[in-house]
């Protein structure tokens, strides 16, 4: 039995799947049933991916600085489509521009993602928080509420 | 002379063709009228006896089988989960094993769902949803759901259940009788639709062809094998692939007009024929094929008139359009006519033109222009055909036309219409003696006579355009 069913893929009209796939290679290692998805991948097919699969989580992929217009509204496309309080991370070069990532963090947490990993995010540690999340959700939790979110628990590493 | 009876139980027509299995060639052909609606003997019997005028009496054939279109043809509907998806892999399953499409539904099936099904009463209903290991709930809810709506109907159509194995206990508690076949989509984006279209096949061949009464030709007869589009399709695939001994055609498409419907069938893999492409959504099957329920040279001779507009359909037959309007009338009345004047055969010839080009045109993939970070690029969805060379025409319209070439030339891609990935240029082939079906009969006993059956049957046209 693998530890649950994770769909991955790169959003919109990115390219950029190198990332992704060595992600996807390390969930595979760790345990995981991965549903790749790939590049140039629409939210709806997350979505749909997601429902015949019968995935617990969708972490999608950004790296081309448009993901906040392309993950607009994606925990709606997942409400609607009834997989309600499925686990949504989101990681890569989220916005262009010199914003602060804590600004750019909290607007996907605002637009539904459980998680918004920043630039650089080491393998490891998604599969440590993805661990941790899924055994608060055993619990009937969302998600581990006391782990700092991915870019606090890198501020406060020894560099 | 070791013989072979071939026979096509029609809507209109019972056809037989008689092979010689040791040249491959159709030494007598014949028909009789399509009497299933009665009893299906009649029909075959006033066949076989002109057959018998022919080549006399035949008292030893190796093989004797049939294929059947008649009786409405194998009338399905389909059920899975996500439309593009599951959904999807089971209407290809379905057509691929010669399907009749009378339905088909995504997601769960709610009470009007059933009452419309019931209503239908299909000949085969095929069950999928879920890939292995995937979402269950949904095929349970609709196994469910169709044993209970079934319980109180007399209407007990055959199921074939083809989805998420791991759901396949809780289904088949609910559907005993049911059988069971491989996930048509055990993986995400995965197509395995063999396992249940060779279990269809079983289902037609053991409990259809019982239910329609054909089967009572059983004494003059071997075996109803398969409904005949699949025969058609079998053909396509041996052609393009060869058998042992004989090559291949490579990668083709079959275009079949018929009185109700038209049908297409491609082999190939559909792969991106220009650079910078990039496939997207569900795999295409090798072997496709699609049916336009809205073209046909008879029964939807108004569709296709519709589909086009009068004035461009008289354009294309070369008559005013007061005259097709009148023809189209005459047509209506009396869907077994067959063209007796020049304008009829005109007319004939335009709604073949159309009826092809309207359908190749939904069989073949589309590009779609995408703009990334690095610029445009050109995303593909369904089988990209513009490297197809090969085009074959089967049905009465393309062997009666006096010059096929026209007709078939409307499979051809339009340089007007870049997005629509039809052949870019191929030759064109007809099926003279109407042998293809037979050469799908013969592909599973005698592949090689098959395979130069229908290579004989096949006179190419010259695209003089």
């Amino acid at each position: 039995m693998p530890l649950a069913t994770l769909v991955t893929g790169v959003i919109g009209a990115d390219t950029h799947i190198v990332g992704n796939r060595i992600l996807s290679m390390a969930l595979e290692k760790a345990g995981y049933k991965v549903v790749t998805l790939g590049a140039l991948t629409p939210a709806p097919e997350f979505v749909k991916a997601a429902i015949e699969t019968a995935a617990d989580g969708i972490m999608v992929s950004s790296l081309y600085g448009q993901g906040e217009i392309d993950c607009r509204g994606f925990r709606d496309l997942c409400d609607e489509a009834g997989l309600g309080g499925i686990l949504l991370y989101v990681g890569g070069n989220l916005v262009v521009g010199q914003t602060p990532w804590p600004e750019v963090e909290s607007r996907f947490l605002a637009m539904g993602f459980d998680r918004a990993f920043p630039p650089g995010t080491r393998v490891e540690d998604v599969l440590a928080t993805l661990a941790a999340d899924f055994a608060a959700r055993k619990r009937g939790e969302r998600f581990d509420a006391t782990l700092p979110t991915p870019w606090a628990a890198r501020q406060g590493a020894p560099r | 002379m070791t013989l072979a009876l071939l026979v096509d139980f029609g809507s209109t027509y019972t056809k037989v063709r008689a092979v010689s299995v040791d040249e491959a060639r159709v030494v007598a052909t014949a028909q009789g009228p399509s009497t299933v609606g009665s009893d299906v003997t009649i029909g075959l019997q006033a066949a076989l006896e002109r057959l018998q005028t022919a080549i006399g009496r035949v008292e030893r054939w190796r093989w004797r089988l049939a294929t059947s279109s008649a009786a409405g043809g194998l009338r399905m509907v389909t059920v899975g989960l996500v439309r593009e998806l599951t959904a999807e892999a089971a209407r290809q399953a379905a057509l691929g094993a010669g399907a009749r499409l009378v339905g088909s539904h995504a997601g769960r099936l709610t009470r009007a769902d059933l009452r419309a099904l019931l209503a239908l009463a299909p000949d085969v209903l095929l069950l999928c949803g879920g890939t292995d290991g995937g979402n269950r709930d949904t095929i349970v809810h609709n196994a469910r759901a169709l044993a209970a709506a079934r319980a109180g109907s007399e209407r007990v159509f055959p199921i074939v259940v083809a989805g998420n194995r791991e759901a396949a206990d809780e289904v088949l508690d609910a559907l005993p009788e049911a059988v069971l076949a491989d996930n048509v989509m055990p993986e995400l984006n995965v197509l395995a639709t063999e396992s249940a279209r060779a279990a269809i096949r079983d289902v037609f061949m053991h409990r259809i062809v019982h239910a329609k009464g054909i089967d009572r030709a059983r004494a003059l007869l071997d075996d109803v094998l398969m409904p005949t589009p699949a025969a058609v399709l079998e053909a396509a695939q041996l052609l393009s692939q060869g058998t042992e001994g004989r090559d291949g055609l490579g990668p083709l498409l079959v275009v079949d007009p018929g009185g109700a419907t038209t049908d297409v069938h491609s082999i190939g893999e559909g792969e991106p024929s220009l650079p910078g492409m990039v496939r997207l959504g569900l795999p295409e099957p090798h072997a496709k094929r699609t049916v336009e329920g809205d073209l046909g040279m008879r029964h939807n001779a108004h569709a296709i008139a519709e589909a086009v507009g009068e004035p461009a359909l008289a354009a294309e037959a070369g008559l005013a359009p007061e005259e097709v309007h009148e023809l189209l009338a005459v047509i209506a009345a009396d869907v077994e006519r067959l063209p007796a004047s020049a304008a009829e055969r005109a007319l004939d010839d335009a709604l073949g033109h159309e009826a092809i080009r309207l359908a190749v045109r939904r069989h073949a993939g589309r590009t779609e222009t995408v703009y990334t970070a690095h610029g445009p690029a050109q995303v593909l969805h369904g089988k990209d055909l513009g490297g197809v060379r090969t085009v074959i025409g089967t049905g009465g319209v393309l062997v009666a036309a006096p010059r096929p070439q026209r007709l078939l030339r409307a499979a051809l891609a339009d340089p007007a219409r870049p997005q629509e990935l039809m052949p870019r240029q191929a030759r064109f082939l007809v099926d003279r003696d109407y042998v293809l079906f037979a050469a799908g009969l013969l592909a599973g006993v005698a592949p090689r006579c098959a395979f130069d059956l229908a290579r004989h049957s096949l006179q190419e046209v010259p695209d003089d355009h």
